[in-house]
């Protein structure tokens, strides 16, 4: 089932800005959303990604800036005059009409034809076709869920948007409509906009990401680029989880650039560090870094560091995660599979620390080390 | 959503206007009407002649049955609110599947014309009635003992009319309170009581002030009960101030009394107000 | 838990219970009262005290008492004309009030407070000062009761539908919007339904004020008697006992409305 119009347009905000009285809560937005993909904005609460996407549906009136869907200027338009449906955070279901009457709300407001076998064909689509008669207050919240998918997709708008459509569902329910929304997605083959604060939701469902702070984006990208390459120690902290360590550049080639970390030379590659000289964050993953009983071997050829402690260990299943003082005071990050390979290294074991060049990244020194780091929910 | 600028006031307006036309300038009326020269009649007309003395002499000739409505008010304001605390705490605790049936008989009493039931009391307690036979059958009360024309059939009549003023609001905040703090409570070693006044009072303490003031005030100024229950010997302020607009045509000094009792219940709810620390009421 | 423990944690639970019942029944047993009166023959005596014999003739001729039954129609006239201005006026101020912003809103809230803070002697008394410097002292009547009962059930109205459409949810109507529906679908499709039960709510609480109103009424009626200006002055003599038959009546009825409403809201949640 294709839903996608003939025309795939793609959606531009250009220089989009939204202030309130008291603060700015959109700034100087440019951002182009390819036709066809599921795209995530990404950020904590309040960064601007809600206030974003109301003034694509039209809910929210931009202070400056503009709006097109392909050469169609949108930016002033009504909401009920925009090819744009929306998957509100709560769902907005209503109250008083049954399910179906919810799903069909805007074809009759379109006076389209064949209205009940549409609302019939979608809600086997979203797989509610028994609880076509019933009010939402009886649904459950997954079911709810899917209505108010089902209510926005069957109109068939160039772009979906969805707020924070699975924020009020528990982690499991969440996880298994994180795919079936992506599934949807696929077949009807529409633009998404999804906001979420939620990374690994984020992550799981969309072609693109753009990662959101304070109301301007920080970096976009696919869910690897973004987590393998962060350009900003915002996006490092977000997106998974970084150690970052301080360092002055001391060599920069074209194609790995050395840093003197802590009295180490680590090397980075050239593309992946995003500051050439002077002082830089040194990043890397947790569960890049290596870690081994000292004079163990470790097979990371590369940055090898001694004197580390094991300062505490967390066993959660399928990794065990450790803290490592290493001898400059700082506690690193090390997630380890349990590949059953070896034991668990206990607590107070001196270790060596290692990782691989080519997995680390730089960033700039004036960025603040724990942007982004503590993670709203 | 963009909104005309001015569609607010155009919604406004009528209501306003009303209110402003029928309820403020008559008040500012009455406050003329409280400065009358008393010597005025309906026949010869009434000047303005800013005789403060109005109030004055209204105090020193009604103060008695002024204190004693505020003071049968209070009373039965009292009654109401043990009587409907505990209606409310079991409508909202402990009835269940018969909740909203339980809180359709609160409000049925309001279905039948006030004074029809108030005549109805009238009849209850009759000297002839059943009380008053069995209280004398167990020798309660003394062979020509009685309760009509007593301020206990007044205070009755009150509580009994303005009870339902008294459980609605106690229940609408009672029903907003969360079960599991109470739970909570108890969990930390409160007993049911200790649990009761440190939690759920406190919790409940909005649904107290409207209550209380929503009971309060009509009880204040009601003449009906005193009239239908009472004596001359249990007149309220009400009595007093229908009877001289009515009866004696001394516009001046019941516009007098008004504004007195009016000026007093202003000032009792907003010292009320403040000391229950719920000022957003307003 | 020992026995003596549970027993007392069964008395305290039922306790509070029992407590509520009472309390129930000390509110009902006046209108029982009423009823019990509506059969009551006192044909042969002026005691209108004692329930006699048993007799239907005054729900047979309810209208045998002189003016009765015109008092009851006046003030089904004034309480249906008063509900349908007062309900109007109200919602179109709490539409005002919730969805709209303006200057004075603080003043706007006072004025719409103090009524209900108000003793009925002082509005009433108002008012009719208001009517007689104005020179309509010689005709007050049907239309002066009428401004009143508008006046007293305004405030009522807002309050009431204020607080259904505050708690209506927004987002429902941005979603209609979403949906292709312009301002005025929104309306009538959205908003006006989920905000009805409390304009409701709002008519009928409006309807038993102005119908039961006695003080205000009293004050500013003139000659034109309402239906509890009817009972007031034969309460100075013999009560015919046909008021209790109004009293009852008027009680089965919005009885019957409310709960014959709720079975039905109850039966139709069984159905789904």
């Amino acid at each position: 089932m294709s839903l996608a119009a003939d025309s795939s347009r793609s959606l531009r905000l250009t220089a989009l800005t939204k202030e309130f009285s008291t603060f700015t809560a959109v700034k100087a937005l440019d951002l182009e959303i390819p036709a066809g993909k599921f795209f995530a904005l990404l950020g904590p609460s309040g960064c601007g990604k809600t206030t974003t996407l109301r003034m694509v549906a039209g809910l929210d009136v931009p202070t400056s800036g503009t709006i097109h869907l392909g050469d169609d200027e949108i930016t002033y338009a009504k909401p009920y005059r925009r090819p744009v449906n929306t998957v509100f955070q709560n769902y907005a279901l209503f109250p008083h009409l049954d399910i179906h009457e919810n799903v069909a709300f805007g074809l009759r407001r379109r006076k389209a034809k064949d209205v009940d076998e549409q609302v019939r064909a979608m809600l086997e689509l979203v797989e509610l076709e028994g609880q076509a008669r019933k009010k939402p207050p009886m649904l459950s919240g997954g079911q709810q869920q899917r209505v108010a998918l089902a209510r926005a997709l069957i109109n068939r708008p160039e772009v979906l948007l969805l707020d924070e459509p699975l924020g009020a569902l528990d982690l499991k329910l969440r996880r298994g409509m994180q795919i079936e929304i992506k599934r949807i997605q696929t077949e009807v083959g529409l633009t998404f906009v999804h906001v979420t604060h939620d990374q690994e939701e984020a992550m799981t469902m969309a072609d693109t990401i753009a990662v959101m702070n304070s109301g301007e984006i920080e970096q976009m990208g696919s869910p690897a680029e973004l987590y393998e390459n962060p350009r900003t120690t915002f996006v490092a902290n977000f997106l998974g989880q970084s150690n970052l360590i301080a360092g002055t550049v001391s060599n920069a080639g074209s194609d790995v650039v050395k840093v003197d970390m802590q009295g180490t030379q680590v090397s980075i590659p050239a593309d992946r560090a995003h500051v050439t000289s002077g002082p830089g964050w040194v990043g890397i993953r947790p569960e890049k870094v290596l870690i081994a009983p000292e004079g163990e071997p470790i097979d990371a050829p590369g940055n090898h560091m001694q004197g580390g402690v094991v300062t505490d260990v967390s066993f959660v299943g399928v990794s065990t995660q450790y803290l490592v003082r290493m001898p400059w005071g700082q506690e690193l990050m090390s997630f380890e599979q349990n590949t059953g390979a070896r034991g668990i290294i206990p607590r107070g074991t001196a270790v060596d620390v290692s990782w691989r060049p080519e997995f680390s990244f730089l960033l700039p020194a004036s960025q603040d080390v724990n942007a982004g780091a503590v993670e709203e929910s | 959503m963009r909104r005309g600028r001015f569609t607010g006031y155009w919604l406004m307006l009528p209501a306003v206007v009303w209110l402003g036309l029928f309820f403020v300038i008559p008040f500012l009326s009455l406050l003329a009407t409280s400065l009358y020269d008393p010597e005025g009649s309906v026949l010869t007309g009434y000047d303005v002649t800013y005789r403060f003395a109005n109030f004055t002499d209204a105090l020193g000739e009604f103060w008695q049955p002024l204190w004693r409505s505020l003071w049968y008010a209070g009373v039965a304001t009292a009654i109401c609110l043990v009587l409907g605390y505990l209606l409310a705490y079991a409508i909202a605790f402990k009835s269940g599947r018969w909740r909203t049936l339980l809180l359709v008989l609160v409000i049925a009493p309001f279905f039948t014309s006030f004074l029809v039931r108030t005549l109805s009391w009238k009849l209850i307690l009759a000297d002839d009635g059943f009380i008053v036979d069995a209280l004398q059958t167990v020798h309660l009360m003394g062979e020509d003992g009685r309760l009509l024309a007593t301020p206990v059939a007044v205070i009755a009549g009150l509580v009994y009319n303005f009870l339902p003023f008294m459980v609605l609001p106690l229940y609408a905040s009672l029903e907003k309170i969360d079960g599991r703090l109470i739970e909570a409570a108890g969990d930390l070693y409160a007993s049911p009581t200790r649990g009761f006044l440190k939690v759920t009072l406190p919790l409940s303490m909005p649904g107290v002030v409207a209550g209380t003031l929503l009971t309060f005030i009509p009880a204040a100024g009601d003449y009906i009960n005193a009239r239908l229950l009472g004596s001359p010997n249990q007149r309220m302020v009400g009595n007093v101030i229908q009877d001289l607009f009515t009866s004696t045509g001394d516009y001046a000094a019941a516009g007098a009394l008004s504004v007195i009792l009016m000026v007093i219940i202003v000032a009792m709810v907003m010292v009320y107000i403040r000391k229950a620390g719920t000022e957003e009421l307003l | 838990m020992t026995g003596l423990q549970r027993a007392g944690r069964w008395i305290g639970d039922h306790l509070v219970m029992a407590a509520g019942i009472l309390v129930l029944v000390y509110m009902f047993v006046p209108i029982a009262v009423v009823m019990l009166m509506s059969f009551n023959d006192n044909s042969d005596s002026r005691n209108v005290y004692a329930f006699r014999s048993f007799t239907l003739d005054n729900w047979a001729n309810p209208c045998k008492p002189d003016g009765m039954c015109d008092a009851v129609l006046r003030s089904v006239e004034i309480g249906l004309l008063a509900t349908v201005v007062a309900t109007l006026l109200g919602t179109l101020a709490a539409f005002a009030l919730v969805r709209h912003s303006f200057a004075g809103r603080s003043a706007i809230n006072t004025i719409i407070f103090l009524p209900m803070a108000s003793p009925e002697i002082v509005m009433g008394s108002s008012l009719l000062a208001l009517f007689v410097s104005a020179g309509f002292g010689g005709r007050l009547g049907f239309w002066t009761i009428f401004i009143a009962h508008v006046m007293f059930c305004l405030s009522f109205v807002i309050v009431t539908v204020k607080a259904r459409l505050a708690g209506l949810d927004e987002n429902l109507e941005q979603a209609a919007m979403d949906l292709y529906a312009n301002e005025s679908t929104t309306f009538w499709r959205i908003t006006f339904p989920l905000v009805f039960p409390g304009i409701a709510a709002a008519a009928l609480l409006s309807f038993s004020l102005s119908f039961d109103d006695f003080i205000i009424t009293n004050l500013n009626a003139g000659q034109t008697v309402t239906f509890p200006m009817f009972v007031w002055g034969v309460s100075q003599r013999g009560i015919p006992m046909q008021v209790n038959v109004v009293g009852t009546a008027m009680f089965l009825i919005s009885m019957f409305l409310v709960l014959g409403n709720m079975l039905a809201t109850r039966k139709r949640k069984l159905v789904e």
